[in-house]
């Protein structure tokens, strides 16, 4: 019997293990987890395949983290059932785990369209380190020359940079009309654009792969694929890099509401008691669509963890949100985007932007009754954050909105009351 | 903790305190050699704040709740409960620049060369940090204070 039970390892699961140990020392925590070693930096995999970073670095946490935790970890386990009733959860082993306390943080699987040939040897998907792994093997192994990235969004961009530095010829395939078209609008997609052509890449938008060829000599083996209007290109690898989907199997046919991930209040619990869920498999408060929705980004991900865990162990704790938000490093163009990044024309909203073409550089802000909803910064991302707590604190910035994009904007134009109140002068 | 406070109403703009957490950070530890041949060119972690006449010198304020030690994708920010300090190792930053994202205060500062981030230390090791011992008008104290 675990006084608390987190299904997963990931970062939902180690910022509810860090929240439950500062409320509760002593209470039983168990953590089923399907990798052996689920403390590491899911994001910097495109840094594994590029070779910038090894498994030793990726590590967000120490080796000893559970231990640490005084946590009990079941790795190399799934878990197959769950019992609300009995609130037990089963593995594959048939063993039954009893719980007091739940956290459902089983986060997200890629999402693979339906496609002929994507059984073929040579596809891959780019989640988990052992995508990474096995991606990295191949290139070496068959001396990969050529790929095709399915998807411009995080996912795709990152591993396409890595593929880049092993010096294969990559061609970026995205349906949307625009690279990342989730987080810039169309004039920050064509500069960003612009760059990663200029490093090399093939980018074909508007299109999809309707099918992955193999070989000449082997049908098996990718030997290229056929785009939506027709075109050929030939590769050695497939990577779908579209999204991922929640991982919602063990609720499916209990009372745990799920919509298309798993419902939650802003204690992070679902709608059964003393069953919570965080990360990639929750649908978390979105404070800017001002409604909860799939978010699956790596920080909101361990902050609801956190929330969830704090509130598991009875610290009540109200998670105030996240929003759609992500920083880029990729091409070594950096960019910021949070919130309402390529709005559709709307009265109620008001758009600032600054273009500085020579330097390539993009600001733009989407003000909502003088408040900011929306922050794309492109190569100059320093005072990101201080618009972001802008933004978050729902502050007006009526009274200084002309300098917010300013070269010279900073904590010195806000209003003194605010600098106090950030303790940033006296 | 102690944490470091600017007096806004002596700050003068001088951006000593800058000069002074450069050097303090550089490998040579000279300010000749730290600006101009030191490489990768050290940065400063504290950066003034102008907007005129008001100007103030601001680095990590080394929050209680952290929103950078959340947010880090690497494990490089962490909050040392002992000393209250958010601390960075380098090693494990990946540059992705999320922990600038977060900062309320933007006080991390970009690190283009080494495509890593940079941020007050409070000059571990030392008495006072090289910008308050520095800064001619007393614009910086270091104190305890309620975060």
């Amino acid at each position: 019997m675990a006084k608390y039970l987190i299904v997963g390892g990931s970062a939902a699961s180690i910022g509810a293990v860090e929240a439950i140990r500062e409320v509760d020392p002593a209470g039983s925590i168990t953590i089923i987890s399907e990798e052996p070693c689920p403390q590491y930096s899911r994001p910097m995999i495109s840094d594994f395949v590029s070779g910038k970073a090894d498994f030793h670095k990726m590590k967000c946490r120490t080796d000893d983290f559970w231990k640490e935790n005084n946590a009990e970890a079941l790795t190399g386990k799934k878990a197959t059932a769950l019992n609300l009733t009995e609130k037990t959860v089963q593995l594959e082993s048939g063993e039954k785990v009893a719980y007091e306390k739940l956290l459902l943080a089983t986060g997200g699987k890629p999402f693979v369209p339906k496609m002929e040939g994507s059984d073929k040897d040579g596809v891959f998907t780019f989640t988990t380190i052992k995508d990474a792994q096995q991606l990295a093997a191949k290139i070496d192994s068959i001396n990969a020359k050529a790929a095709v990235v399915i998807g411009a969004g995080l996912i795709g961009i990152s591993v396409t940079e890595a593929l880049m530095k092993r010096g294969l010829k990559v061609t970026m395939v995205e349906l949307q009309e625009k690279i990342l078209s989730l987080l810039l609008d169309a004039k920050a997609s064509d500069l960003v654009e612009g760059v990663v052509k200029k490093a090399g890449v093939n980018i074909v938008t508007g299109q999809s792969v309707q099918k992955i060829l193999g070989t000449p000599g082997n049908d098996g083996v990718v030997g290229g694929v056929i785009l939506t209007k027709g075109d050929q290109v030939p590769c050695d690898l497939v990577i779908v890099a579209i999204g991922v989907v929640p991982r919602t199997e063990l609720v499916v046919g209990t009372a745990v509401k799920t919509n298309r991930g798993i419902v939650v209040d802003n204690t992070m619990q679902t709608n059964v008691p003393d069953v919570y869920a965080s990360g990639d498999v929750a649908e978390a408060y979105d404070f800017i669509m001002n409604q909860n929705r799939l978010l699956p980004l790596w920080p909101l991900a361990v902050l609801e963890g956190q929330i969830a865990g704090y509130n598991m162990a009875g610290k009540k704790t109200t998670y105030i949100g996240g929003t759609n938000m992500s920083s880029l490093k990729y091409f070594d163009i950096p960019i910021v985007s949070i919130g309402l990044a390529n709005p559709k024309e709307d009265p109620a909203l008001e758009v600032l932007v600054k273009h500085d073409a020579e330097r390539n550089v993009y600001k733009k802000l989407v003000l909502k009754n003088n408040v900011i909803v929306g922050l794309t910064l492109v190569n100059c991302i320093e005072r990101a954050g201080v618009l972001f707590y802008l933004m978050k604190n729902t502050i007006n910035v009526k009274r200084f909105k002309q300098k917010l994009l300013s070269d010279d904007f900073g904590l010195a134009t806000l209003p003194v009351g605010l600098q106090r109140k950030m303790c940033v002068v006296q | 903790m102690k944490r470091i406070i600017a007096k806004q109403e002596v700050c003068m703009g001088c951006g000593l305190c800058e000069v002074y957490c450069t050097v303090q950070h550089s490998k040579s530890k000279d300010i000749i050699k730290a600006y101009n041949s030191e490489r990768p060119k050290p940065i400063s972690r504290v950066r003034l704040e102008v907007n005129k006449p008001v100007s103030f010198a601001i680095q990590c304020r080394h929050c209680e709740d952290a929103p950078c030690v959340t947010a880090c994708l690497s494990g490089a920010m962490q909050k040392d409960e002992k000393t209250g300090l958010v601390t960075y190792n380098q090693e494990k930053c990946m540059g992705c620049w999320t922990c600038i994202m977060v900062c309320p205060y933007g006080a991390i500062m970009m690190d283009q060369q080494g495509k890593v981030v940079a941020k007050c230390d409070l000059c571990q090791g030392f008495d006072e940090p090289a910008c308050v011992a520095n800064c001619p008008n007393e614009a910086l104290v270091f104190k305890e204070v309620k975060p």
